[in-house]
């Protein structure tokens, strides 16, 4: 798996190679390998592959719509109602969405109507930062499914630290940064070094860790001075105190918080991380071919113990950046929200590039915020948003299937490598 | 079983690999070649006798230093049964002190093993663990009286879902096709039979419908990761998310609007089929054989998988393609028809694991309701190396100590129950990082074969 797709056809040594080039486009005039480019190229995929899911969910919508069964009834009576019906159901529920993510027309005044992109971009926080931290795994060839535990080792720290303390505003602030994310690296850095040292597969160590983290911070929040909030016999953690929390970025109407800076400070970080020093190239030499990698005198365990470290600490941050920005009224063995598992989509669809995993992210946060709204004003369940997600997923990581959909030609040199994700670990 | 695979195994032959590769200077040695033999030469393994170490400390420490006065009960049998075995009582710090004794002594025994470079067999690892949960059981229930019959019924019933998933992961993963979807598959089983049996009223109907489920997020996995070579791990994942997604919205918004049709739960529960005969052996009767029919099948399922993957002809081009699918490819087995078809063959066994969650405890089909069981048989697939028995048991130790807990919260254990719950994990983390090592899956699993 650590292979990049050869499409068939294509003999050869398994290197880093794109598709096969037509023998055609040689003859062929500029212009038209440029169209061929733009028509069948990655960002065109990708847009294509987001039509189809929505498509996709437009009719999961439509088909469980009980306004649409009653006019499909009557079909053949009257054949209208029953395209009206279908369109009321779908337009509605995605002029939901959009305004529940971008803008609401209805609401007066610009503020108002913005506020919802600004929801879409606190939802994408954690998940851009869980998202790096996992696509970042992905470089070096590591699957890091412990987003879920990292992230709530992570809060447990950061909230600790963020109640526990009477500290200037400020440095409490960056203190209770960085005790989150050495926790969440901590509890990253556990399975690089197993895996180093005992070859522990980190899969099954990381699904693992999930669950004991779970059980260990159920058992801190239910536990009175551990996690407890004083006086009450709920699982549930004291609120963080203002010096703390992170600072509203747009002003008080607006739920976005500083920690949306942060992200974008790890999101450049990661991306000078991977392709500019000396560290990143040795992450991404392991990621394409640890043999090889060894050969060259890398140490393929120590950077398996780093890109754990690294990628723990960056899923850290989302925790952090849930108990400090977004709920931080106290928190429950919840916190983690499944951001864990949304982030290994995003990583997904960002295809393990940081700015790819950013503009995933808040896409899919969008997609998050919407739902919300979608849910609250047409009664359609949240879960289709994750329908759609799975979807431009599947879509995008097939672009041969997204091509033969829409007819497009082939393109003739663009690669359309996955992200070597190389999970030949998983079988190690 | 194994005996075609290289597996590296640390206890196993290690003067041979010492002699092997004392010989080796005069051969060509390719960086690629043999790095996990080459690694497994350096030391005796002291893995064992560690981990054993570790665990006498944590027997001396709970059993000893803090151990529990009192009697502890065993009760053998339950009202129902023909045989009545009277309850075991026993005292709980001498039965302990005897208990960490027989543990010490054995760790002493494969320290002078290990020393003398001969290898700890697996007995000794089983004798080590029988006795120290025996141990455990015996402090945890100081005053209390354990039942074990439904100790057992309760880890049987956790584990089916767990073993049939693992079931479809071996196969899957044996063919070449890693099956990460496992989760994916036992939730589609489970939504698909609960609506089919609730509708149909047919049980039958139901656990095929609930096969059919699994062949068709099965499909998805294959023709992704067949035919357009796709990342199998990503497909796998994408596809568990998508299968959870599309069940908890069909469930808001068609199941729960109609349950009474839909998702009746007094009509999907399979009753319970006691084999006349067996049911009445003591201790074993009421745990194996006062089931429902999903988990007879079972049993059926995991013979004929193990045997037909190492017995029949069937089982060997799986495990060429698995293995060597160029190989396999130059004699004539058509690969990709033969993982295809074989994945899907995993996804109808991943399935019917579902239906157990449905129509075999539940009986009425929830969000979510498989809660990371096919993550859990994943690991047992992985931990069981590959192996349908292995796997099995492995399985089965993750229902048993996850049933523990509850058994032991219910009678009032000194453990936090947080802490019981997250035993298996640790174990398994423990046992994959201690004992597991670096396991190798077949070798061409989750890589593509493209015919040139």
């Amino acid at each position: 798996m650590s292979q990049p797709t050869v499409p068939p056809g294509e003999s050869g040594p398994p290197v880093a190679s794109p598709p096969a080039k037509p023998d055609a486009s040689v003859e062929e005039p500029r212009w038209h390998g440029v169209m061929r480019e733009i028509v069948g190229g990655s960002a065109m995929i990708s847009v294509l592959a987001v039509v189809l899911a929505m498509l996709a969910g437009g009719i999961l919508i439509a088909l469980t719509d009980d306004k649409v069964s009653a006019a499909a009834g009557y079909f053949f009576a009257r054949p209208g109602d029953l395209v009206k019906a279908v369109w009321d159901s779908v337009s509605g529920a995605y002029t939901a969405l959009f305004q529940g993510a971008v803008y609401n027309f209805r609401r007066p005044g610009f503020i108002a109507g913005i506020k919802p992109l600004t929801e879409t971009l606190t939802f994408a926080t954690p998940l851009i930062a869980a998202g790096l931290g996992v696509g970042l795994a992905f470089r070096v060839g590591l699957f890091n499914i412990g987003g879920r535990g990292q992230m709530l080792i992570a809060a447990a720290c950061a909230g600790w630290v963020s109640w526990s303390f009477e500290l200037p505003y400020g440095l409490h602030l960056i203190l209770a940064v960085a005790a989150g994310i050495i926790g969440g690296a901590v509890w990253g850095g556990i399975v690089g070094l197993l895996k180093a040292r005992t070859g522990a597969h980190e899969v099954i160590v990381t699904i693992m860790l999930n669950f004991v983290a779970l059980y260990l911070i159920s058992f801190m929040l239910k536990t009175p001075g551990l996690l407890q909030a004083p006086g009450s016999n709920n699982p549930k953690t004291p609120a963080a105190l203002p010096t703390a929390v992170f600072p509203d970025l747009l002003g008080p109407q607006f739920n976005l918080h500083w920690g949306f800076i942060f992200v974008i400070a790890a999101t450049v970080y990661v991306w000078y991380l991977l392709n500019r020093s000396n560290l990143g190239f040795q992450f991404r030499a392991v990621g394409e071919n640890p043999n090889a990698a060894r050969v060259a005198g890398i140490s393929v365990n120590k950077m398996y113990i780093y890109a754990m470290l690294f990628s723990g600490g960056l899923v850290g941050l989302a925790g952090v950046a849930q108990v400090l920005g977004t709920v931080t009224t106290g928190f429950s063995s919840g916190i983690d929200a499944g951001i864990g598992f949304d982030a290994i989509t995003v990583a997904l669809l960002g295809r393990s590039k940081p700015w790819g995993i950013f503009f995933a992210g808040i896409l899919f946060g969008a997609f998050k915020a919407g739902g919300f709204a979608m849910q609250a004003s047409e009664g359609i369940p949240i879960d289709i948003v994750v329908v759609i997600q799975s979807l431009i997923v599947l879509f995008i990581a097939a672009p041969p299937l997204v091509r033969a959909v829409f007819r497009l030609p082939k393109p003739s040199g663009v690669s359309l490598r996955r992200p070597r994700t190389s999970t030949a670990a998983v079988t190690k | 079983m194994n005996a075609e695979r290289p597996i590296v195994d640390e206890n196993v032959s290690r003067t041979e690999l010492k002699t092997a590769v004392a010989d080796a200077p005069l051969q060509h040695n390719h960086p690629d070649s043999l790095p996990a033999a080459l690694e497994t030469t350096v030391v005796k393994s002291w893995k064992a006798p560690i981990a054993f170490g570790i665990f006498s400390i944590i027997a001396i420490l709970l059993f000893v230093v803090f151990g529990r006065e009192g009697t502890s009960g065993f009760r053998l049998s339950t009202d129902s049964d023909f045989f009545q075995i009277p309850t075991i009582q026993a005292p709980t710090r001498a039965t302990d002190i005897v208990l960490t004794v027989l543990l010490v002594a054995l760790a002493a025994y494969s320290a002078f093993l290990v020393s003398r470079s001969r290898p700890v067999r697996l007995w000794v690892t089983v004798v080590f663990a029988v006795l120290f949960l025996v141990g455990f059981l015996t402090w945890a229930s100081a005053g209390a009286t354990i039942p074990v019959p439904g100790l057992l019924v309760g880890a049987v019933g956790l584990s089916v879902p767990l073993v049939f998933g693992a079931l479809g992961g071996v196969i899957s993963e044996r063919v070449g096709v890693v099956n990460v979807a496992i989760e994916g598959q036992l939730l589609a089983g489970a939504f698909v039979s609960a609506i089919v049996a609730s509708v149909t009223g047919q049980p039958v109907l139901g656990l095929l419908s609930a096969m059919a489920a699994g062949v068709l997020v099965s499909f998805v996995l294959a023709a992704f990761s067949i035919k357009y070579f796709v990342d199998q791990v990503i497909v796998g994942v994408v596809l568990n998310v998508l299968v959870t997604g599309l069940t908890s919205f069909l469930y808001s918004q068609v199941l729960s609007k109609n349950t009474e049709l839909l998702n009746n739960s007094g009509t999907i529960r399979l009753p319970r089929l006691p084999i006349p005969g067996l049911s009445e052996i003591p201790i074993l009767g009421p745990v194996l054989f006062r089931q429902t029919i999903i988990v007879y099948i079972l049993y059926v399922a995991v013979a004929v998988v193990f045997f037909a993957l190492f017995k029949t002809r069937w089982g060997l081009r799986l495990r060429a393609v698995g293995e060597h699918p160029q190989a396999a490819d130059t004699v004539g087995i058509n690969v990709a028809r033969t993982r295809f078809w074989n994945v899907s063959l995993a996804g109808a066994i991943a399935g019917l694991g579902g239906a157990y969650f449905t129509m075999g405890s539940v009986g009425s089909f929830n969000k979510e309701m498989t809660a990371g069981a096919g993550f859990i048989a994943l690991a047992a697939v992985i931990f069981g190396r590959w192996d349908p028995i292995r796997a099995t048991l492995a399985a089965l130790l993750f229902g048993f100590a996850s049933n523990l807990q509850s058994v032991l919260s219910i009678i009032g254990s000194p453990v936090p129950s947080e802490f019981m719950l997250m035993l298996p994990y640790l174990v398994t983390i423990f046992a994959v990082a201690g004992v597991v090592g670096r396991v190798r899956g077949p070798a061409a699993s989750g890589k593509p074969y493209i015919k040139s």
